[in-house]
């Protein structure tokens, strides 16, 4: 039990894995990134003039504008959480890839980091095509907006390792509607991306300022507003923290599921 | 238990005293075995008799409660990642990446290896001519049949050029003309001088390749040695099978007094006899018209069904 618990080891075998879900990726690319952005756009147009017609401006922005930072943290969260989800759990479980890549000279730490660092790669990706729409449409105020695509990786980061955790965990696909329903979907509602986190009730405020998503949208939407954010180190020290206490946990749990 | 010695040998595979235990269940129970260079070993048994664990073991993917292991040199676990860059697997049930091509799932599998993509690609006409998927590079995998599938998983076990190849039940699951071309190609593989550790329950495959086998029964070693040997060892070397819903009431009916032992099972009854039994017996058989009988030599699946019996192991 106690080797479990060791801490992840890191090498170069792990790009291995990482080319292997990008050669796969790369095959459906533009439908992938197509589809990724028609559904957050549609959530940003519809709400952004449809609600925000009806609304005086949000923290001093139209509401659009406002809520077009949101989206891309919120986006970068999704996708992140489907292809840690879904995807590593087809890989793992149902195609039994992982299994083969085990059989050759390459150890699981390698094969989950491959795994986290891709679906981070894939949910920057994610949000960086939200941030190029919405800069061609002038929401975004400066070249400060460029600080957040490291941010932007490191929210992708600490959602992958997030749903890994319950890939290690899950019986079959049905199980991740619980995460959804429990954790991302909340965490969408109460950490300020369709309004500011500050109409919430105080209690409501005081959760929504430990999850993750809270962290990334304080950072992102100063960002893209052309401001320096508030209490900057804080919360990449929280976001970074939760990505690798959340990675070492699924690599424990996902040991014990396979080296068994 | 065996002391291994660093590099002493030139055998390819030493396994000494292995235990392993799920859960309080003793799956793998001191099982010991060791393949010099160029052999075939088979290991043998019915579902769940430690086979699949025994392989894992070797391959460093789970550790053993206690034993020691040395793959192609190297310490396991300790150094399985080492000792896997020098071994090539067939798992049981095929894990080829359905989204690639056939070059595709060669050229990835050799990434894993810390292979050039330019060596790959190199190696794979040649690697698909002996899979006999030539000319197939390009296809993608939902095209290939269950049997192409199979020997594709062989080609890339392959495409590291290993010394030793652990294969898993490498033809459940085929037809009889696929299942040829496997251990036609396997066979090859011996000649190149690759040796061959396989795990089956199908008895034919194993007297046909294996030089060696040992059949395992509850995490056991029962019985270990060439299948000619273990057939002359455990069992009279002639077979007459009788059939007919008569059959089990004649066996009991003082058959039993010309041969030394007869099985029932179901409508059949199995009379194992010595040379000079046979004949008497087919005689008496002869005055018998409503039973069927076929008279053949034993082979291993008797050895088999004598050691670990004739219940379902699921």
């Amino acid at each position: 039990m106690n080797k479990f618990l060791a801490p992840p080891r890191f090498s170069l075998r792990a790009i291995a894995v990482w080319r292997r879900n990008f050669l796969v990726w790369r095959k459906l690319a533009i439908p992938s990134v197509l589809g990724n952005l028609a559904d957050p756009m549609i959530y940003l147009f519809g709400l952004g003039y449809g609600l925000g017609s009806l609304l005086p401006r949000v923290n001093g922005v139209s509401y659009i504008v406002f809520l077009a930072s949101g989206t891309v943290c919120a986006s970068t969260m999704n996708a992140a959480s489907f292809e840690a989800l879904y995807s590593a759990f087809s890989r793992m479980h149902v195609q039994k890839t992982w299994e083969a890549i085990l059989n050759a000279p390459v150890a699981l730490d390698d094969v989950l980091a491959g795994e986290w660092l891709w679906t981070a790669s894939k949910a920057t990706l994610s949000g960086l095509a939200i941030l190029v729409v919405i800069a061609a449409l002038g929401f975004v105020a400066s070249p400060l907006a460029l600080w957040a695509i490291p941010v932007i990786f490191l929210t992708g980061l600490c959602f992958a390792a997030l749903g890994l955790i319950v890939t290690a965990l899950a019986p079959s696909y049905d199980f991740f509607m619980y995460y959804f329903t429990l954790f991302v979907t909340p965490m969408v509602l109460l950490c300020g991306v369709f309004f500011p986190v500050e109409q919430l009730p105080a209690t409501l405020q005081a959760i929504a300022a430990m999850l993750p998503l809270a962290h990334a949208v304080r950072l992102v939407r100063p960002l893209l507003l052309g401001e320096l954010p508030d209490h900057a180190g804080m919360h990449l020290a929280a976001l970074l923290a939760t990505a690798l206490v959340a990675y070492w946990l699924a690599l424990v749990l996902t040991r014990r599921r396979l080296l068994r | 238990m065996a002391q291994l010695e660093p590099g002493a040998s030139a055998d390819v595979l030493t396994v000494a005293g292995l235990h392993k235990s799920y859960a309080g269940r003793e799956v793998v129970a001191d099982v010991s075995f060791t393949l010099p260079r160029g052999e075939c070993y088979g290991l043998l048994g019915p579902n769940g008799a430690g086979k699949t664990t025994t392989l894992r073991c070797c391959l460093g993917l789970t550790d053993p409660d206690s034993g020691d292991i040395r793959m192609a040199g190297e310490p396991i676990p300790a150094r399985a990642r080492e000792a896997r860059m020098k071994v090539g697997v067939v798992p049981q049930f095929d894990n080829l990446d359905p989204d690639f091509t056939v070059a595709e799932n060669l050229r990835v599998f050799g990434r894993y290896f810390g292979l050039a993509d330019a060596t790959t690609r190199r190696r794979i006409p040649e690697l698909l001519e002996f899979a006999g998927l030539a000319g197939k590079e390009k296809a993608r995998l939902p095209t290939l049949s269950g049997g192409m599938k199979r020997r594709l998983t062989l080609a890339r076990a392959l495409v590291n050029d290993p010394d030793l190849l652990l294969l898993d039940e490498p033809t459940t699951g085929l037809d009889p003309q696929a299942r040829h071309l496997i251990w036609e190609r396997l066979k090859r593989l011996l000649q190149q001088g690759k040796t061959i550790l396989l795990t089956t329950h199908f008895m034919d495959e194993a007297e046909r390749l294996c030089d060696r086998l040992a059949i395992l029964d509850q995490g056991r070693i029962v019985a270990e040695g060439e299948p000619r040997r273990l057939i002359a060892a455990h069992i009279e070397p002639q077979v007459i099978e009788v059939y007919g819903e008569d059959a089990p009431a004649w066996a009991e009916s003082g058959a039993r007094r010309y041969v030394n032992r007869i099985e029932v099972s179901g409508e059949t009854a199995f009379c194992y006899a010595e040379a000079e039994q046979v004949a008497p017996l087919l005689a008496h058989l002869a005055e018998h018209p409503e039973l069927r009988t076929l008279h053949r030599p034993a082979n291993l699946e008797d050895v088999f069904l004598k050691l670990t019996g004739r219940e379902l192991r699921d």
